[in-house]
């Protein structure tokens, strides 16, 4: 294979790791939306933090098609091969985001039909559902999923199938697994825990600080004991490996060890990003005064979860390991789409930049000003 | 070849996708339109400085998020559609259809989710320019959304700028400026976002003779509508433009779509457009010896004239189609259903022919299945038809839908010119009737967006991609039931939401803009 393809392959799935790590990282407004009815107690408070999480929720849903948009693009045999089968967990996910949707703009609406509590539930429901499910579909990129590829399907059938999903669950079977609960509730807990840290930092409310810096510590502890679980045991697991020239995949112990250790760049984001996540949660916790982790804590996010997506497809890996045939097992390259439109993606991949600084742009005029009881009151748009 | 097809699956996951997009595009023209209308008069209020424009453009921004929130729902649906219900799909395609909806993220999504933010909120945190430029670029982006996923329906309807690869198995891009500047998706383009514009304005305009006839906000009412109807006139006009090319394009790359809008079974040359008609509802399929129509008028030699751009065209009618034989546009006799499905099938069994040849290191078996593939590859997705009916899309629902379009289409043109010449020759907040008018225009306006895309899609059934792969051969493994499920959920979900959507609507424009009394 070219060295040009195989570039643009790791290239591709650098961006996507990138988007996925951006997008643990705007779970803070499910995560804050969880937290509806635990931090408010009066409906003043829990129309702030609506109207805190409700200025951003655009970009985690921007965010989640994009990341879904970019694997099509990139890695078609993934979309084709996870979206197809395991259709009730994806169903799931996208329901609880279509609910999050409308119940923002709509909870304070006159005339909404069911009510404002109804849409407030429709947002934790969200804000739990959806880290949660997404952390269980993520954890099957190191724990397996039950299909196996047979692209002669094409040949054979009237009504082919590429990817065919073994377990008739499509997906609700990744639940089964204890360790793909146990980093869905890791996700969980991390969202919650941005959650939190958006808000110190996003509301001026003495009592809603209080109670969010008081919530924080109860949810890293548990935020810490799921992910190091889930960590400890991906390490020590067995991964699968790729023999490069012959495209073969077989399980090799300490396989994501291995990886770390023979990528020290990818190492050093993964250290890197769980320091700062753990510095702007520590620090939230122990000053009274310092409203800013959500900032280390957000871009530790991006870069632990980049690093370890890096892991989970760099250095010979099947990035989507196949439970039932393991030769079926998704690897950057068997997986992704043609050098042509890699380099084409490439291209239009260098906008991301500029994309990102409008963003920061625009982010940073909103937020100068905090968000109060007193700026609710006058304004217009409000949710 | 030896799987029966199910049909209910297949026949669930089509009304589940199409249950999506019909939701979806309730809400996306209204999106485009009030953008363009809102920031036309945010413009105003920045240009002038009169408080009454930036009062104006807050209450349409009020119905705009109202149903902006409900349209990016079933967007997000619809996206990820592609890999839950059409996973053959999305590997077979992939290669070409996921870039586009990969650039709709990356350039249009991000932009409209920063700036319509600071649209909704940013009044006193941002500059009065910030802010209007904020509005534009959420329209803008807005825009561009609808330009890349309407690339991505074009590719689907007219397949260009790819090859089959027969190593991948699967079709791989390999000219991405014919994918995204097809003359398919440029007509497509402006022809739905020039609709959505119309409806914007028809919406506007409706909603603003409901303040006249309640004889409330009158300044208001008549300021919105002079914005309104003046885009709503050159949207519409340019709408027939963009209209008469988009047909064109159909009757050059989907000639049995264009047969079953005008409900042609007979075609040749020198043929007639059917200006009103009514289909024989005893004709059953192309070969019965059915007449096609109890009734019509037509319009001598329009239809050759619109299809081929001279008055004498040949046009093929459905069973000249499937019959073969009729010359085509580079000179050719066009082949027979039955012949493409043979050679759909040759491209088919070369492909494992290569497949079997190239895992046995057999070079030279390899080549000349290679070759008879190349050959056969615009047909291969003929090789999974059965019967060349199956190649008829739904006749009467095309040809009734296309005239609902065109004559709303018509129609619009009309009523945009004549409330424009009462707003300024005549005093249109005495004229009751024409506010009647207006206001049950509004549901017009969505009736007509509606037909127009029960054209577009139901029309290139039984493709999924033209000629490529049909929805038989692209649709996931699943069970029916699951479908069946999922498509219950989405229908109540999205129906709830559309209720309470109309509903919170409803209650804003009875509440009015926040206005002073004389304003």
């Amino acid at each position: 294979m070219e060295s040009t393809y195989i570039f643009l392959q790791q290239y591709w799935w650098f961006i996507v790791s990138f988007l996925g790590g951006l997008l643990v990282f705007l779970l803070f407004v499910q995560g804050g939306n969880s937290l509806l009815f635990c931090l408010g107690k009066t409906e003043e408070q829990r129309s702030l933090l609506v109207n805190s999480t409700g200025r951003k929720w655009e970009f985690t849903f921007t965010t989640l098609v994009t990341f879904g948009g970019a694997f099509f693009a990139s890695f078609p045999l993934f979309y084709s091969t996870s979206f197809g089968g395991a259709y009730w967990l994806w169903m799931l996910i996208l329901f609880s985001f279509v609910l999050q949707a409308v119940s923002y703009e709509f909870q304070s609406k006159a005339g909404n039909l069911l009510g404002k509590r109804a849409y407030q539930i429709f947002l934790v429901i969200n804000g739990v559902m959806g880290p949660f499910l997404l952390g269980v579909a993520v954890a099957t990129f190191f724990t397996g999923a039950d299909y196996h590829v047979d692209k002669m399907s094409l040949v054979r059938e009237f009504s082919p199938a590429v990817s065919v999903w073994g377990s008739p669950w499509h997906g609700l079977e990744a639940l089964a697994s204890p360790w793909n609960v146990v980093l869905g509730l890791a996700v969980f807990f991390l969202a919650r825990i941005l959650g939190l840290l958006y808000f110190l930092n996003n509301i001026r409310d003495e009592e809603l600080n209080r109670r969010s810096r008081r919530v924080l510590g109860v949810d890293t502890v548990f935020f810490l004991m799921f992910f190091l679980a889930f960590i400890y045991r991906t390490l020590v697991a067995p991964g699968p490996a790729v023999e490069p020239n012959t495209g073969y995949i077989y399980l090799q112990p300490y396989k994501y060890l291995s990886n770390l250790l023979q990528m020290p760049l990818v190492l050093s984001l993964f250290l890197i990003g769980v320091f700062f996540v753990l510095y702007g949660i520590l620090r939230s916790v122990y000053s009274r005064t310092y409203v800013r982790g959500i900032w280390p804590a957000g871009s530790g996010t991006v870069l632990t979860v980049l690093a370890l997506l890096l892991c989970a497809g760099y250095n010979h890996t099947a990035y989507y390991p196949s439970l039932a045939d393991l030769q079926s097992s998704l690897t950057l390259a068997n997986s992704c789409s043609s050098e042509f439109t890699l380099k084409v993606m490439a291209w239009v991949s260098l906008m991301i930049p500029f994309v990102l600084g409008y963003i920061v742009y625009a982010w940073r005029a909103m937020d100068k000003k905090k968000l109060t009881r007193k700026e609710l009151e006058g304004e217009e748009h409000k949710y | 070849m030896i799987e029966n097809i199910d049909f209910s699956l297949i026949n669930w996951s089509r009304a589940q996708f199409a249950l999506t997009a019909v939701y979806h595009w309730i809400f996306v023209p209204l999106t485009l339109g009030l953008a363009l209308i809102m920031a036309i008069m945010e413009s105003l209020y920045v240009k002038t400085g009169a408080e009454h424009w930036k009062r104006t453009a807050q209450f349409w921004m009020k119905l705009f998020g109202i149903n902006f929130a409900i349209g990016v729902a079933t967007g997000i649906i619809l996206e990820f559609e592609f890999g839950t219900n059409w996973s053959t799909y999305s590997w077979f395609v992939g290669d070409i259809f996921g870039a586009p909806l990969a650039i709709e993220g990356i350039l249009a999504f991000f932009m409209e989710a920063t700036f319509i933010a600071v649209m909704f909120f940013g009044w006193e945190k941002v500059s009065k320019r910030f802010h209007l430029a904020s509005t534009w670029l959420t329209g803008i982006g807005a825009t561009l959304s609808a330009w890349w996923i309407l690339v991505a329906n074009a590719w689907m309807q007219h397949p260009v700028g790819m090859e089959f690869n027969p190593d991948t198995v699967r079709n791989e891009m390999v000219d991405f400026f014919a994918v995204a500047a097809s003359p398919v998706a440029v007509a497509k383009f402006f022809h739905s976002v020039l609709s959505g514009w119309v409806l914007g304005a028809v919406f506007v305009a409706g909603v603003s003779s409901w303040f006249l006839l309640r004889q409330r906000h009158r300044e208001f009412a008549l300021r919105s509508m002079k914005v309104a109807v003046v885009v709503g006139l050159a949207a519409s006009l340019l709408s027939a433009w963009s209209g008469d090319s988009s047909a064109y394009q159909v009757a050059r790359t989907q000639p049995m779509k264009l047969a079953a809008m005008e409900g042609l079974y007979d075609g040749g040359y020198d043929m007639g457009l059917v200006g009103v008609g009514v289909l024989n509802p005893d004709k059953q399929s192309y070969d019965d010896g059915k007449e096609a129509f109890l009734f019509r008028i037509e319009i001598p030699n329009m239809l050759s004239f619109l299809s081929t751009r001279t008055a004498d065209g040949y046009v093929p009618g459905i069973r000249n189609i499937i019959e073969g034989g009729y010359p085509t546009d580079c000179g050719e006799k066009a082949l027979s259903a039955d012949e493409k499905m043979r050679r759909g099938r040759q491209a088919i069994e070369a492909l494992g022919d290569y497949r079997e040849a190239k895992r046995f290191g057999n070079q030279q078996a390899a080549d000349s299945a290679r070759q008879a593939l190349q050959a056969n590859m615009g047909y291969f997705g003929y090789g999974y038809m059965k019967d060349a009916g199956e190649l008829v899309p739904n006749v009467p629902l095309n040809f009734y839908a296309f005239r609902v379009m065109v004559l709303l289409g018509g129609y619009f043109i009309l009523f945009f010119a004549v409330v424009l010449f009462s707003l300024y020759k005549r005093d249109i907040s005495r004229m009751k009737w024409l506010q009647y008018v207006a206001l049950w225009s509004i549901p017009l306006g969505y009736i007509a967006g509606q037909a127009g895309w029960i054209v577009a899609e139901t029309g290139r059934q039984p493709w999924a991609i033209q000629d490529l792969l049909p929805v038989t051969a692209a649709v996931s493994r699943l069970e029916p039931q699951s479908v069946q499920v999922t498509f219950f959920i989405f229908l109540a979900l999205f129906t709830v939401m559309l209720a309470a959507g109309i509903s919170i609507m409803v209650r804003a424009i009875r509440k009015g803009p926040a206005m002073n009394a004389e304003i």
